[in-house]
């Protein structure tokens, strides 16, 4: 029945529509840096954070280079040049100057805010096992259950604090995984970060909870600039989850993260992120630019495994990939990444195989709305010693609507004769048969959309940490309230 | 409980049916036998409210409702069930999330109570019994890798499980084996109830040896040019169709008497 159809398309347009639940903003005074990049904007930075004379030195030599890069332009996205003199590289709540010692201390405002968006950050009100680093524009708000980390030797701080308490692992590894000259977005992010978190595990330790990182862009006209280090030292475990969002606004924001692991020998990194920024409105007016590196090396036996659900930001530009540097080591990509309105996506992974007996696995699940564009791009690399090396790839794409786009772009790189690759590559739409099953069974369209696309991305969603997978779940169904395509 | 008045119907823009009387009161059986292409998925689809489907004259209400104006998922929740000639897949949704989400929509607006989990495992593994199913099916994805008749028996299992007011069964024995068939005969005769009417389309009078009906139609041309009692299906058995669709104005006629 065509009034039916007409029917469903208006409604399809109403869920696309759906609001951004974290689109609030706090108002809270804050200490912002005027706009602009230069020199002295990386010394005071650095001079805010009380930082030794050799990462300020590091920081300008990062920007020294970073001045003669170009800014990367493969990628299937399109937006305007961002103007890295508009925007402000530091902005901190001004509660935050003294440092507060405990969270009686942090500015009841902000903790509203986490508690709105469902992150409780006193630790009898929280999930029970799992320790939370909440970062605000450029500064670490709170990083709870210390102490009960500390009885285990786990570090779980933010990196500001770390380079102050721990300088000989900061100087140790930073920078080790992702160097300062890598690429345009790392080499920025090397020179100006502020804020992000620390993590430690002794050898042999199991980290007794999970570790979970939020980020919070609130200020106007800032990026944020975050830097995340985590090493798992011999033979041991952890599981670390980030989380992101941001207020409604009508400008683009830049974040431009860095975020490094070092797995040593035998040791297992989990990393999870559920990415929700905001994405911008049905025109493509304002929202994130995700510009963001992720990298990790593993050594002989350890395994690295990154599981990603993005369903925010503007443009997302991101390869979340492991160097399988040691023998039998491990690499993973779990992804799913959703887009909608004019949302353009162009995620992936690299999985660089140096050792012998190296194994990778990808699935990547990639889900297209509204007017947006959604890209899978993976770099498979065998190298010359990678004896007996595997890789499978596995590569969905689901639309839903035909005013969208999927794309898959894999590269395979082998120089060792005895490496395998499997890839695997499917697209397709939530059918109008599917959807009418749902429906003639009183399933409601909005309801049996999300119940597809939950099942199309099962396979993911089992790779994150209960609780979470629950959220992503939940988020998924609040980014496609009314999808019908 | 179902009243079609004069239906006439497009797919896509192109008419199909032309002109379709038929009434169900509860309690009854109906099969509506014909040939290839003659219109009869199209019906059970009208009646369910697919996309596409558009009804262009005359009416059909259920339960005094016209049809026309409720959306598939309303129809559903008033109990009409329509079991499908091709059961679509829906890969990584488990049948048990799927007839959870169904259960929980058409239990609700129908004010009956609500089944919590256990109850809700217990009576799908009972459904499945009864259409000879194991329960391991509830754990796979709706119809992922089912074979045919898998497919049609978890069909027959939905429908015992949501227990509707009228059910439509489109070509349900196609695919079946002589047991399968059995059984689902008897999963749908464990429904027939004086509140229930039952439409069932087949080509086949096997079926109607197990699932005994009240009347049985034959639609041809978008229109149903003959209706009589379970005899009529033993003489198309015999005769094919062609000695009815040779003639059809006689057919018609026919018809405006059983109906
Ligand atoms: N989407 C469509 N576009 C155009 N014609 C269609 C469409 N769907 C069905 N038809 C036509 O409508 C007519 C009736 O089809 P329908 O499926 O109702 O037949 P049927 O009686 O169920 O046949 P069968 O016994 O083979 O199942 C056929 O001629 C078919 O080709
Ligand atoms: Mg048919």
């Amino acid at each position: 029945m065509s009034s039916q159809a007409e029917l469903d398309n208006s409604e399809l347009d109403r869920v696309i529509r759906s609001e951004y639940e974290a689109g609030f903003t706090t108002l809270v005074e804050s200490d912002t840096l005027p706009p602009g990049l230069n020199e002295d904007v990386i010394r005071v930075i650095s001079a805010k954070k009380e930082e030794p004379e050799w990462l300020l030195e590091w920081r300008l030599e990062a920007y020294r280079h970073w001045q003669t890069m170009q800014e990367p332009n493969w990628a299937h996205v399109e937006y305007p040049p961002v103007d890295l003199n508009a925007i402000s590289y530091y902005s901190a709540p001004k509660s935050m100057e003294g440092r507060p010692k405990s969270l009686d201390e942090v500015d009841p405002e902000l903790l509203e805010t986490y508690k709105k968006l469902g992150i409780p950050l006193h630790e009898q009100e929280m999930l029970a096992g799992v320790a939370v680093d909440a970062v605000f524009d450029s500064v670490s708000v709170a990083t709870t259950f210390k102490s009960k980390l500390a009885e285990a030797g786990v570090i779980f701080c933010s990196i500001s604090e770390a380079v102050r308490e721990h300088p000989e692992l900061v100087r140790k590894y930073l920078g080790s995984v992702v160097p300062k000259g890598d690429n345009y977005f790392a080499g920025l992010n090397s020179a100006v970060f502020t804020d992000g978190s620390f993590v430690y595990i002794p050898k042999g330790v199991r980290c007794p909870m999970e570790l979970s990182t939020y980020f919070r862009i609130n200020e106007a006209n800032t990026g944020q600039f975050e830097r995340t280090l985590i090493v798992a030292d011999e033979g041991s475990y952890v599981s670390y989850l980030e989380g992101c969002t941001a207020p409604q606004r009508d400008e683009n924001q830049l974040h431009a993260a860095v975020v490094e692991l070092v797995a040593l020998p035998g040791a297992e990194i989990k990393y999870s992120t559920v990415q929700n920024w905001y994405p911008g409105d049905e025109d493509g007016k304002g929202g994130i630019y995700n510009f963001v590196t992720k990298r990790g090396v593993a050594h002989d036996h350890a395994k690295i495994s990154w599981t990603q659900v993005e369903t925010g930001s503007a443009i997302t530009w991101k390869y979340p990939s492991v160097v399988l540097r040691g023998d039998h080591s491990v690499g993973e990509f779990y992804s799913v990444a959703l887009t909608r309105h004019a949302q353009q996506a162009d995620t992936g992974t690299k999985m660089i195989h140096l050792g012998r007996n190296t194994k990778s696995t990808i699935v990547s699940k990639g889900i297209s709305a509204g007017k947006s564009s959604n890209a899978y791009r993976g770099l498979v690399r065998m190298g010359p010693r990678a004896e007996n090396a595997r890789n499978f790839t596995q590569c969905d794409s689901l639309l839903l609507g035909d005013t969208c786009g999927a794309h898959t772009f894999p590269y395979i790189e082998t120089k060792h004769p005895s490496a395998t690759v499997e890839h695997e590559a499917t697209t397709s739409k939530v059918s109008d048969d599917q959807l009418f099953l749902c429906r003639q069974r009183g399933i409601d369209p909005e309801k049996a959309i999300s119940m597809i696309v939950n099942g199309f991305c099962k396979e993911v969603f089992k790779e994150l940490p209960m609780e979470f997978a629950v959220e992503a779940g939940k988020l998924l169904e609040v980014s496609l309230e009314g999808a019908v395509g | 409980m179902l009243e079609i008045r004069d239906l006439h119907a497009s797919v896509a823009g192109q008419p199909i049916l032309k002109g379709l009387n038929l009434t169900v009161k509860p309690g009854e059986v109906h099969a509506i036998m014909g040939p290839n292409g003659s219109g009869k998925s199209t019906l059970a689809n009208v009646l369910a409210g697919r996309d596409n489907y558009e009804i262009t004259g005359g009416e059909a209400l259920f339960e005094g409702k016209s049809l026309a104006e409720l959306e598939p998922e309303e129809r559903a929740q008033l109990g009409l069930f329509l079991a499908f000639q091709y059961p679509v897949e829906i890969p990584g949704v488990s049948n048990m999330e799927f007839l959870k989400a169904a259960l929980e929509a058409t239990r609700a607006a129908q004010g009956k109570e609500e089944w919590d989990s256990v109850t809700l495992l217990r009576k799908a593994r009972e459904a499945c019994k009864q259409v000879d199913l194991d329960p391991q099916f509830l754990k796979r994805g709706v119809n992922e890798g089912f074979s045919g008749g898998e497919k049609k028996r978890n069909e027959i299992m939905q429908m015992l499980l949501m227990e509707p007011k009228l059910a439509l069964l489109d070509e349900t024995d196609s695919g079946l084996d002589i047991d399968a068939l059995q059984t689902v005969a008897k999963g749908v005769n464990s429904l027939r109830g004086p509140e229930r009417g039952i439409v069932l389309v087949t080509h086949y009078q096997r079926l109607l040896d197990y699932i005994v009906p009240d009347h049985v139609h034959v639609l041809s041309g978008g229109r149903i040019i003959k209706s009589g009692g379970k005899e009529l299906a033993l003489e198309l058995e015999q005769h094919g169709y062609g000695w009815l669709t040779d003639d059809q104005n006689g057919g018609n006629d026919k018809e405006d008497r059983t109906a």
